[in-house]
């Protein structure tokens, strides 16, 4: 138990392979609980891949190979034996460009709750409810559930994508790009919700946007051409990173 | 693959200005002692009404307040413009303190010399060897002749000590020495106080290319 304490995730001579490329080569990662771990890296270089390992993403591509190991709380989640839905379930996915089902907001954050089987309206309203208060959307929202959610501003829309992802409650919040179709208002509100979010949850980010990282992260990590580089303190990583190839390529030099 | 980057361009402009404090500070500073050595009064005005080092210092902090607002520079370049930043500020207090042994020399020109000038020009050729020492290693990023300078700064400290000891004896035996005497000791100590500013900008300079912290911690 010490162990699942101090790190939620953890992989060990992970290798993933898209038909003959090598895409993900011996990345040994641990990520620890409650705090927001930042992925950075040029396009191509792993670390959304890496991020679709941990709930299993990847098995919808066809020709991917996986090795290695990928520990969930101590669980090896690569093992077939591992039950999607749960697993999904408790490590939820937030994507580049928010998409909120053609439903209204209410059935949006209900939904995960409904095809896991609830099906008491009290239940549900409570979910609603603290879900999107958790995203700060409640006050605004509260009396237009009804409404479709495609109407939602952009920032509003990922907010919610958020909230349905909290309904089922989740430990483990893997966020691909999440602002990247946000204005820079809406990111920073994003990232200050991603800062009241880790003190319950654990967050993993992807991101092309290095100040994003160094903004909202508490330890990061750079990859390169399927490798993690250097991972560490985020602080370490932006004033003194170890490896001259992290140097390079937060100070621009790389190309 | 390194390609060269508006910030580049910057920090070369940086570097010049730093460069330009440098050579100034070590002019100063031999100005200054030149003084005191010739009892020359038009010398010593030359350091005490000497005003460049201040706007080069100001141009050092408004490029690199702009550089940090405009760029956001990180990691290695974080690290160049604050060492930047700080290494403008001990040169520039090194220029007061060449300065300060400038208006010794002025309140000493009424006297005679207590005694032929010696371990004091050697104080001064260490300082301004000193200067040159990490400015060099600063432009070449060059962290081993940074680390050189603790060298120097201990040879300073024990021509300061000689100094020291032979002066309070010359004033033991003549109290009459006191006036002659006390602004020797005090220049004594401004070249050791220049010599400690050189060691600090060392220290950034490891700091910058290593990314290590050795301040305070005895190298």
């Amino acid at each position: 138990m010490q162990n699942s304490k101090l790190k939620i995730i953890e992989t060990n001579k992970l290798n993933l392979f898209y038909g003959a490329f090598h895409a993900l080569i011996d990345v040994n990662l641990q990520v620890k609980p409650r705090m927001i771990t930042g992925l950075i890296g040029p396009s191509g270089c792993g670390k959304s891949t890496l991020l679709r390992v941990f709930n299993r993403m990847n098995d919808l591509i066809d020709g991917v190979k996986i090795s290695g190991s990928v520990k969930f709380e101590n669980k090896e989640i690569l093992s077939d034996a591992i039950d999607l839905i749960t697993l999904r379930k408790r490590i939820g996915m937030v994507f580049q460009r928010p998409n909120p089902f053609p439903l209204t907001i209410f059935e949006n954050v209900a939904y995960g709750l409904r095809i896991h089987g609830e099906g008491s309206r009290l239940v549900l309203d409570e979910a609603v409810q603290k879900s999107l208060t958790a995203v700060l959307l409640w006050d605004e929202l509260k009396d237009k559930l009804s409404l479709s959610a495609l109407e939602l501003s952009l920032e509003q829309q990922q907010r919610l994508c958020i909230a349905r992802l909290l309904a089922v409650t989740p430990d483990l919040l893997l966020m691909d790009e999440p602002c990247s179709s946000l204005d820079p208002l809406a990111t920073m509100r994003i990232e200050e919700l991603m800062n009241e979010l880790k003190k319950e949850y654990t967050i993993i980010i992807v991101t092309h946007n290095m100040q994003q990282a160094a903004r909202v992260s508490q330890e990061c990590g750079f990859m390169l051409l399927g490798e993690l580089v250097e991972f560490g303190d985020t602080k370490q990583i932006f004033t003194a990173p170890r490896d001259k190839r992290t140097d390079d390529y937060i100070t621009g030099r790389y190309g | 693959m390194e390609h060269q980057r508006i910030f580049d361009k910057e920090m070369d402009e940086l570097k010049d200005l730093i460069l330009r404090m440098g050579l100034l500070a070590q002019e100063l500073i031999h100005k200054a002692v030149e003084s005191l050595k010739k009892s020359d009064r038009t010398i010593a005005q030359s350091v005490t009404e000497d005003e460049k080092m201040d706007q080069l210092e100001l141009a050092v902090n408004e490029k690199c307040i702009q550089m940090v607002a405009l760029r956001q520079p990180e990691a290695s370049d974080l690290r160049f413009v604050m060492t930047a930043m700080r290494i403008a500020n001990d040169l520039e207090r090194i220029g007061d303190l060449a300065e300060d042994i400038a208006w010794r020399a002025i309140e000493l020109i009424k006297f005679p010399l207590l005694k032929p000038l010696i371990d004091i020009p050697k104080m001064a050729v260490l300082a301004q060897d000193s200067v040159a020492l990490v400015l060099d290693a600063f432009i070449n990023r060059n962290a081993a002749k940074a680390r050189q300078v603790w060298d120097k700064e201990k040879e300073t400290d024990n021509l300061r000590d000689a100094i020291h000891d032979e002066l309070i004896d010359i004033m033991t035996k003549d109290a009459a020495t006191v006036p002659r005497a006390v602004p020797l000791l005090l220049i004594a100590r401004h070249l050791e106080r220049i010599s400690d500013h050189a060691t600090n900008i060392g220290e950034e300079v490891v700091y910058l290319i290593e990314g290590k912290v050795i301040k305070h911690s005895g190298g």
